[in-house]
């Protein structure tokens, strides 16, 4: 094998027009005239399946009618009813997995309705018109709840949470609420800092304060938390990543992509940005996508995604993919990384033995190596819990995760927990947002009984 | 292939579809390029008396309402009769039934309500060399409120009278055109007749507030802040239209009467419908207003492929076809019983149908089976009433099923072969009871 002696990782790859156009929204917003020859396309079904599919039941029928009859402002109205981040949701959400793969016009002519870019239509309108918060506050109860990080999950439940009348705080480790919204998306999907803007709308409920730059396990414990509050919900994430555990991990260029979508979020200018000329993105999620793509639109020639399953096991939709694949970038199934070269300090390429599934059906090796040359090697095999800030408190864990009941409850009486960090279902910022709510309702009924 | 030329008071043209009096028929221009598309004739926009012409609004003249998709489904105006000068039309009339000898070319006509203005305009008509004329008994906007168009209309005697004006002052063929502005149609029509026109024709179009603008609470189209009643027509009046012209097509007084149907004709299908109830041309307006001339292929090749495959070879072989099968209600068969049935591969599982059952109707659709979304019909409960037909997004998902053995379970009585109307009903107190 020949590896080249140089490792080309730079910025500016790119004239300033190009990180303009190839940031800019990937789903343009749909047009008045495309938002009502779409919302037209909706029969208004009775116990529409979209809703049923939808994680936090946004009643789609009645905000697409709404559309329709020329009410974009009521139409959101309806959608921040079950979801407070329809904002946010309509960019971001799987929805051909989700709404629109169970669309009848899916059924009947395999073009669903797009619900998501109408949910975005009326939630945009809202936004810009300037509405008024669509959700008052019942009078203050005095009751007083913790909310560990402002991320989906956590801040859909302070909000439903203010609705009441409780008081928030709300305690996040960074420096900016969102979660991952603000972090972790990939920023293509989230212009002209929509998160922030969310946060603000979210907050404009009143009777909630956020407390940046407290980590649970290092500015606050738990056993406070739950002795000065009268209820506490985490929503604390997934903080840690998985690791390689190959040699040569630490070396230059081999990067966690959660790391490397949470810098691109926050460049002030997107030219600075180094990128590798060849990349090779491990993992078969949104997370390894989002890096891949955007290691593209940095300007990388050549991008390779590597899983070690097949195609069908990718975590990262089937849309997701062909928009990659679309994008140029290369995704190779059935292998697993097994080496890393270094030279010099820096990584030059991965080796990856090709993998079957045995009779047993176990992932296993079959022996064959294959290596691709890479200025940088991002890691993307998932992310995981960080049980240490929850030691001692009596809290039932899952494989690391929390766990909680249907209430979203967990072992401990007064601790409620949603999103990432608690264990099954999926973690998608639509599922945190109903995590946030349900728990809020449960938080509610038990504060008030 | 079959034969679409019509022979309609003597008029021939090469094929039933006529453009109505309107704004695509007011000048040789238009008239022009609609004989090119292919039009077998025209009504020339309406003619108004010698002198200065009518004028027009300079603001807006239409409003809409429309279906999903905005597609236009009705259309209403508040224009006039021809603004432009009488000499001006005559002379390009004159010349277009020159240059377009096979097409049918008629002129409509609306002078006030005297012997002395029919008589000034009619041989001046005449002498154009156009085939026949309309007399513009229809129009509910601003002419009526000068004593003409559906003032005339509303008013049987006035009808009789003009027509027979007409028919002693010109050799003409004379075709009354109907407003449907009244009550009963069979009035109007009986006069016309009475007045020996040749033929009716309509409807012409209803009055009409097509929407408020809610931002100057103001009817729409909306001038200077002030709106007044309209003419509709478009697809949504056809149903309207098909009526009345059913109701003077089986009336024993005018049975036979020519008919040129107007009203909402949008496609061959449309056209098929008037002439199967005994329309001899269809006339179109609002679907040429949409989608311009060229639909007139459509309409003209559709009609002859559906000819061609039912084996009409001329329009005659169809025209009236369905004039004795419309009757009163009381003559209907009660002893007939359809169900509804569900074509569960069709099904795209909407609900809808379930919905306006169990909402509005009857309860007598499922919405869920074992657990499972599935829309089925329980013939216990289901009446045959056809609402989950027509709200059904999917053509011939859901269908009428006649019941043709066993036992009704609605209603538990055996399937009766005999024909049974109201009109021998037990429930019904006026029932002629059979003789013992």
């Amino acid at each position: 094998m020949t590896v080249s002696e140089t490792n080309d990782v730079k910025a500016h790859r790119l004239s300033a027009d190009d990180y303009i156009e190839n940031f800019s929204d990937i789903h343009p917003p749909l047009t008045h005239h495309e938002a009502l020859v779409e919302a037209d396309r909706c029969y208004f079904c009775y116990d529409a399946p979209c809703m049923t599919a939808c994680p936090t039941s946004i009643d789609i029928p009645m905000f697409i009618r709404k559309i329709q009859a020329d009410n974009p402002v009521g139409s959101a109205k309806t959608i921040f009813e079950q979801n407070i981040m329809g904002g946010m949701c309509a960019r971001v959400c799987p929805t051909e997995t989700l709404c629109e793969e169970v669309c009848v016009r899916e059924v009947a002519e395999g073009k669903p309705v797009k619900i998501g870019l109408l949910q975005r239509y009326a939630t945009d309108t809202f936004m810009e018109r300037e509405q008024p918060h669509p959700f008052t506050r019942a009078a203050p109860t005095g009751k007083k709840i913790a909310v560990v990080g402002a991320g989906p999950a956590g801040l859909s439940c302070a909000h439903r949470l203010a609705t009441y009348g409780h008081d928030i705080t709300v305690f996040e480790a960074r420096e900016k609420a969102g979660g991952l919204n603000e972090y972790g998306i990939a920023s293509y999907k989230t212009t002209n800092d929509f998160a922030q803007d969310e946060v603000d709308f979210i907050l404009q409920i009143g009777g909630i304060t956020i407390e940046n730059g407290k980590a649970l396990g290092r500015d606050i414990t738990l056993d406070q938390l739950s002795a000065e509050f009268d209820a506490v919900f985490l929503g604390v994430g997934l903080p840690g990543v998985n690791a390689l555990g190959l040699e040569g991990e630490n070396a230059d260029g081999v990067i966690d992509a959660v790391d490397f979508i949470a810098v691109l979020r926050q460049a002030e200018d997107l030219s600075q940005l180094e990128v590798g000329r060849r990349v090779v993105v491990i993992g078969g999620g949104m997370t390894a996508i989002d890096a891949a793509m955007q290691s593209k639109l940095l300007g990388a020639e050549e991008v390779t995604i590597t899983y070690r399953r097949g195609q069908e096991h990718m975590n990262a939709s089937l849309y997701e993919q062909e928009l990659a694949q679309t994008n140029g970038i290369t995704i190779r199934h059935w292998m697993m990384p097994k080496g890393l070269a270094v030279s010099n300090g820096a990584v030059k390429a991965v080796t990856l033995e090709k993998t079957e599934l045995d009779a047993s059906g176990k992932l296993v090796g079959t022996g064959e190596m294959v290596t691709i040359e890479a200025d940088q090697v991002f890691k993307a095999i998932g992310q995981t819990p960080d049980p240490a800030p929850l030691a001692g408190c009596a809290i039932e864990l899952e494989k690391g995760r929390i766990r909680v009941d249907e209430h979203r409850r967990t072992s401990h009486s007064k601790i409620w927990a949603g999103g990432d960090c608690v264990a099954g279902g999926e973690d998608l910022t639509v599922a945190s947002v109903e995590d946030g709510k349900v728990a809020a309702e449960s938080i509610h009924k038990a504060l008030m009984a | 292939m079959a034969d679409l030329s019509t022979n309609f008071l003597g008029i021939r043209s090469p094929n039933p579809f006529w453009l109505a009096s309107a704004p695509p028929t007011d000048k040789a221009y238009n008239v022009e390029r609609a004989f090119e598309a292919g039009w077998g004739g025209v009504v020339w926009k309406t003619l108004g008396e010698a002198g200065p012409p009518v004028v027009n609004v300079n603001g807006p003249r239409y409003g809409a309402i429309w279906g999903p998709d905005r597609r236009l489904l009705g259309l209403n105006n508040i224009e006039l009769i021809t603004d432009r000068d009488l000499e001006v039309n005559l002379r390009e009339i004159t010349e277009v039934k020159k240059r377009w000898p096979d097409r049918a070319l008629i002129a409509s006509i609306m002078v006030p309500c005297d012997e002395e203005s029919w008589k000034a305009i009619l041989p001046r008509v005449e002498d154009t060399g156009a085939d026949g004329i309309e007399l513009n008994f229809g129009c509910p906007h601003g002419m009526s409120e000068r004593g003409m168009g559906s003032a005339v209309g509303q008013v049987p005697e006035y009808i009789q009278m003009v027509a027979e004006w007409c028919k002693h002052y010109s050799k003409l063929p004379v075709i009354v055109k109907l407003t449907p502005n009244i009550t009963d149609i069979r009035y109007p029509a009986r006069a016309a007749k009475a007045g020996g026109a040749d033929a009716v024709s309509l409807i012409n179009t209803i009055s009409s507030i097509v929407s408020v603008d809610l931002d100057n609470f103001a009817p729409v189209p909306t001038i200077d802040g002030k709106g007044s009643h309209g003419g509709y027509c478009g697809p949504a009046v056809k149903p309207i239209a098909l009526n009345m012209v059913a109701e003077i097509a089986r009336d024993p007084e005018t049975h036979g009467l020519p008919i040129s149907g107007i009203g909402g004709v949008q496609t061959w299908r449309d056209a098929a419908e008037f002439i199967a109830l005994g329309c001899g041309t269809v006339q179109v307006c609002t679907a040429a207003m949409t989608y311009g001339f060229k639909i007139v292929e459509e309409m003209a090749e559709g009609l002859s492929d559906w000819m061609d495959e039912k084996g009409y070879a001329t329009i005659a072989d169809f025209q009236g076809r369905a004039v004795p099968n419309v009757t009163d209600w009381q003559y209907l068969n009660l002893n007939y019983v359809t169900k509804a049935r569900i074509d569960q591969d069709l099904c795209i599982k909407c609900g809808r149908c379930h919905i306006a059952c169990e909402d509005t109707s009857h309860q007598a659709i499922t919405s869920m089976v074992d657990g499972q979304r599935h829309f089925e019909v329980m013939d216990d409960e289901c009446v045959g009433c056809n609402l989950c037909v027509n709200v059904c997004p999917v053509d011939d998902c859901i269908t009428m099923v006649e019941m043709t053995e066993g036992t009704d379970p609605r209603t538990g009585k055996p399937i009766d072969h005999d024909y049974a109307n109201w009109t021998s009903h037990p429930n019904n107190p006026m029932s002629k009871q059979a003789a013992e």
